[in-house]
């Protein structure tokens, strides 16, 4: 094989794929780079975690939202200015509780209420996760650290449709009476997702 | 399609790589990569259900070893490409090497027509499907049985949408599973919910 040839048959990094893919969009006029400037920092920057964060400590020091939350999730977050694409028309809101622990899967993809929860993390999008979690659920937890004790119903959701979840963590007891902002700290993305409590 | 990416309660993966701050993004590809496909979900070029079987259509080997922004990019090129938006060669040309896509669809189908609405507390089973096409049934629940939680909004059908074919919404049931029913004597003890589309439900 020839030096000319190796430089052909060789894969392309996925930077050059995606910079091939943009510089043909480009060509044929779709002015796509200031729209993709726009999502990087949506995705970067406005679809965070610190959203869901903000829904989980109005919902432990508002009752009324807490219901209207439950009742229909995609509602009461747009009360706070959390859009949701248009693609996913209904989240629902996980209620943990002492006896009980959601957590949330997308066996199938890597599917995520992300406007909401942030986009996710690598071990939600990789082969371990999504193969174990519905049928290894409590083994899995552990071994990420929740180690629940055994009257702890576990509640695995796989996002199979367009349906989106957010688990609604329980409040610390020792933190009832703390201003809505400082709650918010507490609530982290794995808590949104299920596998950690705050 | 009975796909590499359907991989709910598979055996054989090890521990999960957790770290309690994992990013969502690791390199600025992997950001533009994500954009780019939101960009041509928002401009029509193709829906969610196109762009996640195009994903499922990648070769089995190039899918497991492939990162998830990889499975992103690919799909989004092998739907330009499908689209006649581009041509697979000039993808190569510009990407100066190799740019893999994925295989060609198989046909989808329509709803079923004689569907069932059901309520909360339902009993029901997955009929036994084999679907070439896209389809949003993990195989670890085809032919069980469970409860039915609640009733989603009608969504666009997957298995007629990912493949440009006519079909009306439908809505999904949110249907409680054992997890010992799933895997008999072969799993941890819990609830599992899965959002079952209409047509992969009858009475039990």
């Amino acid at each position: 094989m020839t030096q000319r040839d190796r430089v052909v048959f060789a894969t392309a990094t996925p930077q050059q794929r995606v910079e091939a893919i943009q510089a043909a969009l480009d060509a044929r006029g779709m002015n796509v780079s200031d729209a993709v400037e726009e999502l990087d920092h949506l995705a970067q920057e406005v679809w965070v975690p610190q959203n869901g964060a903000r829904v989980v400590a109005k919902a432990w020091t508002d009752p009324a939202f807490r219901t209207r939350l439950l009742a229909n999730g995609a509602a009461a977050v747009a009360e706070l200015g959390i859009p949701m694409p248009k693609h996913h028309r209904h989240l629902v809101v996980l209620e943990n509780t002492p006896t009980v622990q959601n957590v949330i899967c997308c066996t199938q993809c890597s599917c995520t209420a992300f406007t909401v929860i942030g986009l996710p993390p690598d071990w939600y999008k990789d082969l371990e996760y999504r193969s174990r979690i519905v049928r290894e659920s409590r083994t899995v937890l552990r071994e990420m650290g929740l180690d629940l004790p055994p009257e702890v119903e576990i509640r695995v959701w796989d996002t199979t449709a367009d349906t989106r979840y957010m688990v609604l963590p329980a409040q610390p007891s020792h933190t009832i009476g703390w201003p809505e902002e400082k709650l918010a700290e507490l609530v982290t993305r794995d808590s949104l997702i299920g596998v950690a409590r705050p | 399609m009975d796909g590499m990416h359907d991989l709910g309660g598979k055996q054989g993966f090890g521990p999960i790589r957790y770290s309690h701050d994992a990013r969502a993004f690791h390199e600025p590809w992997e950001v533009r990569a994500n954009s780019l496909y939101v960009f041509a979900v928002r401009r029509g070029i193709f829906n969610m259900d196109e762009y996640r079987h195009a994903i499922e259509r990648m070769e089995p080997r190039h899918y497991l070893t492939a990162t998830y922004y990889e499975r992103s990019l690919t799909s989004l090129a092998t739907l330009l490409v499908e689209k006649c938006i581009v041509t697979h060669a000039e993808l190569e040309e510009r990407a100066g090497g190799r740019f893999p896509i994925a295989s060609p669809s198989a046909t989808g189908r329509t709803n079923v027509t004689k569907r069932e609405r059901f309520s909360s507390g339902d009993r029901v089973r997955v009929r036994e499907d084999y679907v070439p096409g896209h389809v949003r049934m993990p195989a670890y629940i085809r032919g069980k049985t469970g409860i039915v939680v609640s009733e989603s909004p009608a969504y666009p059908f997957p298995d007629a949408h990912a493949h440009a074919i006519a079909a009306e919404d439908e809505p999904t049931y949110d249907v409680r599973f054992r997890s010992e029913d799933l895997w008999p004597n072969s799993a941890d003890c819990a609830l599992v919910h899965v959002g079952v589309f209409q047509s992969y439900l009858e009475r039990a």
